[in-house]
Formats: C-alpha cells, structure tokens, sequence
C-alpha cells in the first residue's frame, strides 16, 4: 500500500503541472458553471442542482478521457513505462496507483463546484440529501469513465489514440446503449439497458442511492483496472 | 566466486522473429562485464529479461541466485536498471524524481533523504537537485538515470548503453564513475562499441545474432587472438621470374600455413598475407623460402589481431547476412 501511495502522489503532482488538465478543468468549470447558471440557478426553480448532475454524465464522456488519456500512453512513448515496471512493484499495484491519481485529480476537479451548493443555500432552501447522493453518483460515474480512459491508454502510446478510443467506448455506454436497445430483439435489449450507464446513474441525481446502481459502477470500474493490468501484462506475450 | 548473474539457454521468439538464441553466460560478483553486440544482436532484449520486463521464451536466468521470472520482485529490488536512452520524467525535479524512485525501492521513508543525497554526491548531481529533469543537459540526464539505478544501493547495476549521445569529456567520466562503482557492485553494462567497454570492463560477453559469440575476461580474449596472429610480407621477384600468384603457392606449400593472400603494391611489389595454422610462427620459414627463391624482401611482420578486428569480424558476417536479406 505503501508504494502505491508514493506512486499516487507522483501521478496527483503530474496532474497539476500539466497544461492539458487545466484545460479540461477549465472546461468542465465552464461547461457546469453555464449549466447550473441557465437551468438550476433561476427563480422559481427548485433549489436543487439536477440538471447539474445529469447533464455531467454526458459532458464528462469527452472530459475525462482528455484527462486520463497521458496516464499510461506518455509512460509507454517516452519509455519511462520501463523504468517504472522494472521496479519493485506489481503491474496492479502501478495500475491502482494511476486510477486513483487520475480519480483524485477529478475529485478535485469538483470541489470548485461547492461553490453552487452554497449559492443555493444562499438564495434558497436546497434539500440537501439528494445534493450528496449527486455528488455520490458522480464521484462514482468519474470512477467509471477514469477507468475507461486509463484502459484505453494502457493500449497506445498515442494519447489521441488513447483519449478517442476511450470516447468512443463511453459513448456506447452512456449514450448509445439506450437508443441501440430499442433496435435490438427483448433478451439483448434487456442486457443492453442493464449495461448503460444511464440506467444506473438517473437515480443518484433524485436522492436514491440504491445498492444495485452503486454495485454497478463499482464493478465495472474494478473491470476497467483488472483489464488495463491484463493489457500491461500482454508485454509478456504478444 | 559467487554468481551473481547466471543466464542459461535463454531464448526469446518476438512472433516468428528469433531474437535471443540459446544465450548462456555468467557474471560473478564484483564483476565489471561488457555486454558488447551491433544493434539488434539481442542486448537489450537480455537486459529487459533479466530485469523482468520481458519473460524468455525459454531457458532461464537469475540473478543472486533467484529467479527472473519466479521471483520477479525479490530480484528487482536486487537491481538497479538504467534503460536505453535512460527516460526520466521532464516534469520532476531531480532530488523528487529520486526520491520517488528510492521510495519505489522500498527504502524507508526515514532513510530516503540520506540515500537521494548520497546518489547525488556519487554521481555529481549536486548543482542541479533542484531543476526541472526536462530543463538539463543530455549529460546530466544520464548523471540522473545513474543516480536512479544507485539510489537504493542495490547489489547488482544493469546499465543499457551508458554513454551513447554523450561527448567524449562525459564519455571519460561515466567511464570513471562505473569503475568505481564496481568496487561495491556486480555492473552489466551494454554497448556496441568495443573501445567502450574495453576500457571499464574487466570481462567481456560478445553477442551477434542472439548467439553468444565469445566471452571471458579481456586478457583471454586479447591472448587468444594473438596465437593467430597474421603475417605481413612484402616481396618482389628480384631475379628470380615467380609472378605473384606463383609466390602465393610456394608459401601456401610451407608446413604451417593455412592461407596466404596477395595483392600488388602501389609500387610495384607484392604484400602478402599469411594466415598460420593454429599456433605456430612460420616467420622463420617464410624468411628461409624467401632466400632460398633470391625474392626481394622490404618487410615481414606479424601483425597482432585487436579485439576490435575480432569483434568486427564476428558481427560482419550478421551485417552482410543482413544487407543481403
């Protein structure tokens, strides 16, 4: 644990000093700020912060594969990949570590947005339980798209490569599913609507947090990490 | 002497291509060892086995005594590794970047600060500690990547090219450095150029085309190569009427010799190159035949082989072989 911590770090500092984290910070400020400004913080409206939390589900499908795309694809170019598997430490425990640097730079990603809960309880009277359990969905529906993207970049060292991929395997998940399971016979479309993100994540945004949703991204997201260690390890056999 | 690296049978297939074949050697402790090859003769693919970043294909290799890939850990931690072209991270200032590393290692946090400063004095890194790694000098980062394989003192250093791009003043000092490292480490070190490691090495392995090509301390090699050394002769007829072709076959006649060569001078004489058989001198002989025939002679030598011819011929082949395919 303590190597991957020290490793955690590392990938945490990497994070603020590079110039495309900004950018997509900055982004994602905006992107939030526009929605909360034009669709949560109007009068008449409910004080809640809804359109929020679910508009992010689709915004963070292009944000966070930019963010997470330089994690393994930069090692893998510039060849410190080598250096950093060649040390004492296990391909899971380096994959870890890069998960929960990319997560937490996201976390931090959101604090910003605080600000908006305390707009609220400024102007109005928010309903704070199903502003926490957003805030659960979408530190969890981060951990499912950060483990999307560091998969993807496990496979190139190309980091567009690596950041499309990641997008285009989000957009299935998030947006597609949905619509192709209308498309497709009852026992697929049943699997498909399981699958989706969406399915999983509208909840979260009204004040539930079932255990069948948090199960869900949990899984999928350990999935994620158990296959970007298998594509590490594929150096051993390709 | 104790083995601290011994590689046996290793053979490594990339798809169809075979890169590593049935390569064997070892390097006992406190070794300086050369691994000296062309490019693409299979160097780095038995750097990056030994250091468990590739798995062989077949055979086996430890080091210390455990083995690569049943042991992978427990032998990391026993190396300290510098890749080829010794890629470090632009973003980090030196002391974090090894400290980072020294924590990687499993140096304890107490001791990290000591061990980063001790590798920074070693290594000479002491004006730049707090730059930027992406901000110095192609010399300096090889100063880095060094302090990184040394920074938590490991028994064995495996060394991938250490002074490739580097200026012939940094050359000399990377060279200085690595031997006094070998007082207290068993060092590998990687290159392809002969000069190179023949100055910091005390033993050599040569590799071409994944074989093993020879191997032994420098002395060994140097001492089998002079037992065949060539003679170099210059004649010309004089009276007698013996064209070169003739004058190549009564040589090729005397007891001992195994090949003669000729070729004319710019000057109208004849050189020729007598390749003796096994390990005897046949200057006497040839001397005695060229008085015998009243041939004029201006010079008989024996011309010692340098390593650097035997290496060059060992690794001809594979380039030629190469050039063809």
């Amino acid at each position: 644990m303590g190597k991957v911590w020290i490793l955690t770090r590392r990938e945490l500092s990497a994070y603020f000093v590079s110039p495309i984290a900004y950018v997509a910070m900055a982004l994602f400020l905006v992107i939030a700020g526009f929605f909360f400004g034009l669709a949560d913080f109007r009068p008449g409206a409910p004080a809640a912060m809804r359109s929020i939390f679910d508009v992010m589900m689709v915004v963070l499908v292009f944000i966070l594969p930019i963010v997470a795309m330089r994690s393994l694809a930069e090692e893998r170019r510039t060849g410190t990949l080598e250096t950093l598997l060649t040390a004492p430490v296990t391909d899971a425990q380096v994959v870890v570590a890069k998960f929960l640097g990319c997560w937490l730079f996201y976390l931090a990603m959101l604090a910003p947005t605080a600000v908006y809960v305390a707009v609220l309880a400024a102007f109005g009277n928010p309903d704070f339980g199903p502003i926490l359990s957003g805030y659960v969905g979408l530190a969890l529906l981060g951990a499912l798209y950060v483990g999307v993207g560091l998969a993807a970049s496990a496979l190139t060292s190309n980091q567009v490569i690596a950041a499309v991929t990641a997008f285009a395997v989000l957009m299935v998940l998030a947006a597609l599913a949905p619509w192709i399971g209308t498309a497709v016979p009852p026992p697929w479309r049943g699997i498909l609507l399981q699958a989706s993100v969406r399915t999983h994540y509208a909840d979260f945004s009204q004040g539930v947090v079932d255990a069948v949703h948090v199960i869900y991204f949990v899984a999928v997201t350990l999935l994620t990490l158990f296959l970007t260690v298998k594509i590490l390890e594929s150096r051993r056999w390709r | 002497m104790e083995r601290m690296i011994e590689v046996e049978h290793l053979t490594k297939w990339y798809g169809r291509t075979l890169a590593l074949d049935r390569v064997s050697f070892s390097v006992a402790r406190g070794q300086i060892v050369g691994f000296l090859g062309p490019n693409g003769a299979g160097k780095t693919t038995t750097l990056r086995i030994l250091t468990g970043y590739l798995p062989a294909t077949s055979g086996t290799a430890r080091v210390a005594g455990r083995d690569v890939l049943l042991e992978s850990l427990a032998v990391r931690s026993l190396i300290g590794y510098m890749p080829e072209n010794m890629p470090l991270y632009p973003e980090m200032r030196v002391e974090e970047y090894l400290r980072l590393r020294a924590g990687l290692k499993g140096v304890p946090s107490a001791r990290r600060g000591a061990a980063v400063d001790r590798a920074v004095e070693r290594c000479r890194l002491k004006d730049v500690r707090r730059r930027l790694i992406g901000q110095l000098s192609k010399g300096y980062r090889q100063r880095v990547g060094l302090a990184e394989a040394l920074v938590a003192d490991p028994p064995v250093l495996i060394l991938d090219e250490p002074t490739i791009g580097l200026d012939p003043a940094q050359i000399q000092e990377t060279r200085r450095l690595i031997r006094a490292l070998g007082e207290a480490h068993t060092v590998l070190l990687s290159s392809h150029i002969l000069p190179e490691v023949e100055k910091t090495c005390s033993h050599l392995v040569i590799i071409a085309e994944g074989r093993i090509a020879a191997a032994g301390s420098v002395e060994e090699l140097t001492t089998g190569l002079t037992s065949r050394r060539q003679v170099i002769l210059e004649v010309r007829p004089g009276a007698a009427a013996d064209g070169p072709a003739e004058m190549a076959r009564a040589i090729g006649r005397l007891a001992g010799v195994a090949d003669v060569r000729h070729e004319p001078t710019a000057d109208g004489w004849t050189r020729l190159a007598v390749t003796p058989s096994g390990e005897t001198d046949v200057r006497d002989r040839l001397h005695a035949l060229v008085v015998q025939r009243g041939w004029l002679l201006r010079e008989l030598r024996a011309q010692a082989a340098t390593l650097e011819e035997l290496y060059v011929q060992m690794t001809a082949g594979e380039a030629a072989a190469r050039s063809v395919a």
